[in-house]
């Protein structure tokens, strides 16, 4: 509370509490509930101020000058420092091109700008923070637990070993074996693109790192029956045994019936 | 008969076609093996290598058996499966190429023609099959016996349907069983977990902690009374997505069937009863992995793309006087693929 | 008998083991019937070998499996070596799966290759089928068994599926989920049909057992009833062969059964058995501890079914939902049914087609020499035809992978197929048609002009040219020993009138095979060769189009 005290003569204040205000007020449906949720208190005031400026030269084109929105990008107020942390160091954000959605790509700014606008984002409203170490143990996670959430809430899009499947209109769900154990987790808290929200009522902190700890496990443990062919089921299968099986089963008829010299 | 032909006749016929006579079998040339004694002597100790070849490939299929472990990690058993198996290859391709070899260079390649025979049989059996079918026919008297031919016919036609029969009990008739299901009033939404074993609590769902962009896997709480939960679950899953109230273009008749914009729908695909799994949260399309059928949640899942036809079913759901979402009752039409006597009943609802 | 004497003293040189089995089986009839019948070698033509050799290899390998499997669907909690499933509430059947997977030496092993001998069973029988289709091996008189090969694959694919549905792991049931829908879409009697196959609701606890009995007992037993019979229906017939010179429709040219074909033969069934062990050593197939255990709610990304079930499940997603319909309240599902429909249609119509084709052109006659596929432009259109819109089918089945793969629009791949599925077929009839007319007419070239020798030489009034090799008469003769598909026309009925079937047969025939060219005539050659003598002395223009007869 000191540090919101701090911030009362910025000149965005007036701004930022109207804005939380009217979040708090209004939104039943935009509450969020659960341990991981924070708002700006482990940002310093020169963190938040620095992530400012950098959204304002960055990020204001389309999320607007106070992260209200644009008809070019969603509000960010209330999305959470998790959110900022997943789309800009996955190199999402900013945005390449406008196109189906936002593509991985090289991450534009250092750890500490990434960390000073998520900073300045969380001090917008509440919404969920960068997830703690603890979260992200795949020791202490239990896969078994984890298949069956992940099967459940992920596979149908992601695959049920996270090798990625297509959405609706060029969107998809992307391959998640490369992933890191951070980005899982932020990717299921805010829910980037068309991907919906897991908030912790829905997959609480423990069954998210269950999740990961399973997507971890079957994409690092080579497959008991040798080449996985990309884990993409039959169709790989198919592929497999028409262009490699068959060109084999050609090759050794041509062999047997050439004439010996 | 056969007989050995070079660059003769073929076949001793005489072919000609389009003004070109056939030219015979070309001339035969012999293969190294077959002038060079050098080389056949060659030959065999190659094809005799290929079959110790498989020899070992045999003794590496069963020192891989004993050697390497199952009942373990993926790793030890693809170290297992690899080892055996690439053992019993070089064990089948050593024989495989040995045979083929001293096909292909020590047993002769001279080509040989055989003459074709008419399929059909000569006149005389043509003649004589007939006669004793003839003779068949007058001493059994089946022609000249209506009476008996006609009885037997019908005594065969209907002799398989107790055959048919016997497999009514397959299963039993559908009665209403597709018009019900676990819904009903006052029961509580709760998380799907799956394959879980029955110590595990299943949880009942607040609104307040579905928030808007969530999507959940919905159960009814009373999923482990029924006795085949599978089935049940087979009809009973729901997808609950919470959406921004005003972007839900709710049809009056619906108006209370959400809460806040929380709604329900039946996950079970209306085209062949894959689950609609796939929630964008920003266009609000429920997407079906299987046949990609799209349908629109702000416009009560109408299909706005793909095979299926029907909208998904709404489950009307409400709050409960501890908050959590309960169902109103149960679907008010049949959920999963068309069938025939859709339009024949009510559900329960 | 002096002859009896001398067969008996030959059979007793070779052993009394030998002579034991003669008294009591008279196996000599059978070496002499079979021992030199002749096989004509060709790489083409083992094609059906190599699915016969992957029934065995699934036979022995599926046996193995039956000893561990349980085709049950009572529930355990898995607590095996697996450990991503620990707890985890499974079926039977899905546990003695991971079992056979995980504890049984060798079991993963011999499950892969069942799987992969399957997935080749079914590509194996069907290039086969499409060399018999394109080189007319189907004609009179092979047309029975054509059908038979036809029911193969048909009972093939059965086998498969009920194959691929045991394991009770995520994907199989959700490919049950979908033959539940597929059924319960049959108008009338559909609800009952699903009700008794599933012994109740979807999915019930009887299935998996029923599917096993199918899968090891009814559907092998026709297969191997049918191999049988179709392999008998080759020794009657005797194989077909290419035209070429010493080959005649009267007799057959190439290897004795015993020894070459029968060592050949027996090489090559080891070398596919190899094959299917080598890919799978080191291959993955259906990793079904990925899957997880069946739950009617979840569902994978990329839910397909095996390659030769795609077309039936890509149809589902190429047909738009406007196909569902209502009379007085009962749906008509077209949508779904048609699946079923066009399958049944694409095998009907190709076990009918050798009759088809030889109403069409009037042709009742025997034929062993086959055609090579450029010499019948209209059955190389039509096959390639049929094996596009089936190749759309099937491709429609992968679009949601390949418009991640290609970063495409899902939707707009299928839109792509919905268009393909209409006009590919006519596309590809019409190019491969207009693709051997020039092959053809390529080949007269090289009749009437000979090899190119690429040796330029100066004619004496100063112009260049280049050498041409004339033809071998073995070379003319493979290249020229063959028919055009005669256009008979109408013809009267005994009763001196045209009935209009006779009618619609002219013009079909007359639509198909009007366009065509006809082989090098010796004439032509003869006149060719005077020409190009000619030519060399007059250097005149030699270009030849004849033979286009329209």
């Amino acid at each position: 509370m000191k540090l919101l005290a701090a911030r009362r003569r910025h000149p965005m204040a007036l701004v930022v509490l109207l804005l939380v205000g009217l979040l708090l007020t209004g939104g039943a449906y935009s509450l969020f509930t659960g341990s991981t949720t924070a708002s700006a208190d482990e940002y310093s005031a020169a963190d938040v101020e620095a992530g400012q400026k950098l959204f304002v030269t960055n990020c204001a084109t389309c999320h607007g000058l106070n992260a209200e929105g644009s008809e070019n990008g969603p509000s960010l107020i209330g999305v959470g420092a998790a959110a900022v942390d997943f789309q800009v160091s996955t190199g999402r954000m900013p945005l390449q091109m406008h196109g189906p959605q936002a593509q991985v790509k090289q991450a534009q700014f250092s750890e500490e700008e990434i960390a000073q606008m998520a900073g300045y984002v969380a001090s917008l409203g509440p919404g969920p923070a960068v997830p703690d170490e603890e979260w992200l143990d795949t020791a202490e996670g239990d896969a078994a637990a984890g298949g069956g959430l992940f099967r459940t809430n992920c596979a149908m899009c992601h695959n049920v070993v996270g090798s990625g499947g297509a959405l609706t209109r060029g969107k998809y769900a992307p391959n998640l074996t490369e992933v890191s154990e951070k980005h899982l987790y932020e990717a299921m808290q805010t829910g980037p693109q068309n991907m919906p929200i897991f908030n912790d009522a829905n997959l609480s902190p423990e069954e998210k790192r269950d999740i990961i700890t399973y997507v971890r496990e079957v994409s690092e443990t080579p497959s008991a029956g040798g080449f996985k062919l990309g884990s993409l089921g039959p169709v790989a299968e198919g592929l497999f045994i028409w262009f490699f099986g068959l060109a084999g089963v050609v090759g050794i008829t041509m062999w047997l019936t050439a004439r010996s010299k | 008969m056969t007989s050995i032909q070079h660059s003769g006749g073929p076949g001793g016929q005489v072919e000609e076609m389009n003004g070109f006579q056939n030219p015979g079998l070309p001339e035969h040339k012999p293969r190294i093996t077959d002038s060079s004694p050098a080389a056949e002597r060659l030959a065999e100790r190659q094809i005799a290598a290929w079959f110790i070849v498989s020899m070992i490939g045999t003794i590496w299929f069963i020192v891989a058996y004993f050697l390497f472990p199952v009942g373990d990690s993926g790793a030890l058993v693809r170290i297992h499966t690899a080892g055996v198996g690439l053992g019993a290859t070089v064990a089948l391709a050593g024989l495989g190429i040995g045979i083929v070899l001293w096909a292909k260079n020590l047993i002769p390649d001279a080509e040989v023609v055989e003459d074709r025979h008419d399929i059909a049989g000569s006149e005389e059996d043509q003649a004589i099959a007939l006669e004793i079918l003839n003779q068949a026919k007058d001493e059994s008297g089946i022609a000249r016996r209506s009476l008996i031919r006609n009885t037997l016919i019908a005594a065969v036609a209907i002799a398989p349907l107790p055959a048919i029969l016997v497999f009514r009990d397959l299963g039993p008739l559908p009665g209403d069983k597709l018009f019900t299901t676990l819904w009903g009033e006052g029961v509580k939404l709760c998380k799907d977990i799956g394959m879980i074993p029955e110590e595990n609590q299943i949880e009942p769902i607040r609104a307040s902690d579905v928030t808007i962009g969530s999507v959940f896997h919905v159960i009814p709480e009373n999923i482990r009374d029924s006795g085949h939960p599978l089935d049940e679950k087979a009809k009973a899953a729901v997808l609950l997505m919470r959406i921004d109230p005003s972007e839900l273009n709710t049809d009056p008749d619906r108006e209370d069937w959400g809460v806040d914009g929380i709604v329900a729908y039946s996950k079970v695909c209306t085209h062949v009863g894959c689950p609609v799994a796939l929630y964008e949260h920003q266009t609000h399309h429920l997407l079906c992995p299987c046949h990609q059928s799209t349908f629109d949640v702000t416009n009560h899942c109408k299909v706005i793309f793909g095979p299926a036809k029907r909208p998904l079913p709404q489950l009307p759901i409400t709050v409960d006087s501890e908050g959590y979402l309960v169902a109103q009752s149960d679907f008010r039409e049949p959920v999963g693929p068309t069938f025939w006597e859709i339009n024949t009943r009510e559900t329960n609802a | 008998m002096s002859t009896a004497q001398t067969t008996s003293k030959t059979v007793a040189a070779v052993g009394s083991v030998a002579q034991w089995t003669e008294d009591r089986t008279g196996a000599s009839k059978a070496v002499r019937e079979f021992g030199r019948k002749i096989f004509p070698s060709h790489w083409s033509f083992m094609l059906g070998e190599v699915a016969l050799y992957s029934f065995i290899i699934l036979v022995l390998s599926g046996t193995f499996l039956t000893f561990w499997f349980k085709p049950a669907m009572a529930e355990v909690v898995y607590q095996g070596p697996w450990t991503a499933l620990h707890g985890v509430t499974i079926s039977e059947a899905y546990a003695s799966t991971l079992e056979i997977s995980f504890e049984i030496r060798g079991g993963l092993f011999i499950r892969q290759m069942h799987h992969w001998a399957a997935l080749l069973f079914m590509a194996a029988l069907t290039i086969h089928a499409l060399r018999i289709f394109f080189t007319g091996a189907f004609r009179k008189p092979r047309e029975l068994n054509w059908v038979i090969g036809i029911v193969l694959s048909m009972v093939g694919l059965g086998a498969g599926f009920t194959g691929y549905s045991l394991p009770d792991d995520l994907l199989s049931g959700n490919g049950l989920r979908i033959i539940d829908g597929l059924l319960k879409s049959i108008p009338l009697v559909g609800t009952y049909i699903s009700f008794f196959l599933f012994g109740g609701e979807f999915p019930g606890i009887h299935i998996v057992s029923r599917l096993y009995s199918l899968h090891i007992m009814i559907l092998p037993a026709v297969l191997i009833a049918l191999i049988g019979v179709h392999l008998m229906f080759v020794v009657i017939h005797k194989h077909t062969q290419w035209p070429g010179a010493g080959h005649s429709e009267k007799n057959v040219v190439g290897e004795p059964v015993l020894p070459t074909f029968a060592a050949k033969g027996g090489g090559f069934f080891f070398l596919i058995f190899a094959l299917v062990a080598f890919i799978s050593a080191i291959f993955t197939i259906n990793p079904i501890w990925n899957y997880g255990p069946y739950d009617p709610s979840p569902v994978s990304a990329g839910t397909q079914p095996d390659w030769y079930v795609g077309w039936a499940d890509g149809i589902l997603r190429i047909m738009p939902g406007w196909m569902e319909f209502y009379i007085f309240g009962y749906p008509i599902s077209l949508n779904i049914n048609i699946a079923i429909i066009i399958m049944l249609l694409f095998w009907g119509i190709a076990m009918v087609w050798p009759w088809i084709e030889a109403w069409m052109l009037g042709d009742n006659r025997e034929h062993h020499i086959l055609d090579r596929p450029r010499n019948n432009p209209t059955r190389t259109g039509l096959g390639v035809a049929a094996a596009v819109w089936y190749a759309v089918m099937w491709a429609g089945a992968s679009g949601d992978l390949v418009a991640v793969f290609f970063h495409m629009s899902l939707n707009d791949m299928i839109y792509i197929f919905r268009v393909l599925f209409i006009v590919g077929p006519f596309i590809a009839f019409f190019l491969t048609r207009r693709i051997c007319l020039s092959l053809q007419r390529k080949d007269r070239e090289l009749v009437l002009h000979g090899h190119e020798t690429g040796q330029i030489i100066r004619l004496p009034h100063g112009e260049f040219q280049e050498r041409h090799q004339p033809l071998t008469p073995h070379e003319v003769w493979a290249l020229t020993a063959f028919e055009t598909p005669q256009v008979l026309p109408a013809q009267p009925g005994k009763d001196g009138k045209v009935s209009g079937l006779e009618r619609v047969r002219a013009r079909m025939a007359k639509y198909f095979y009007e366009d065509r060219i006809h082989p090098v005539t010796k004439a032509e050659l003869d006149a060719a060769h005077e020409a190009h003598h000619h030519d060399e002395v007059a250097a005149g223009d030699h270009d030849d189009h004849k033979g286009l007869e329209k």
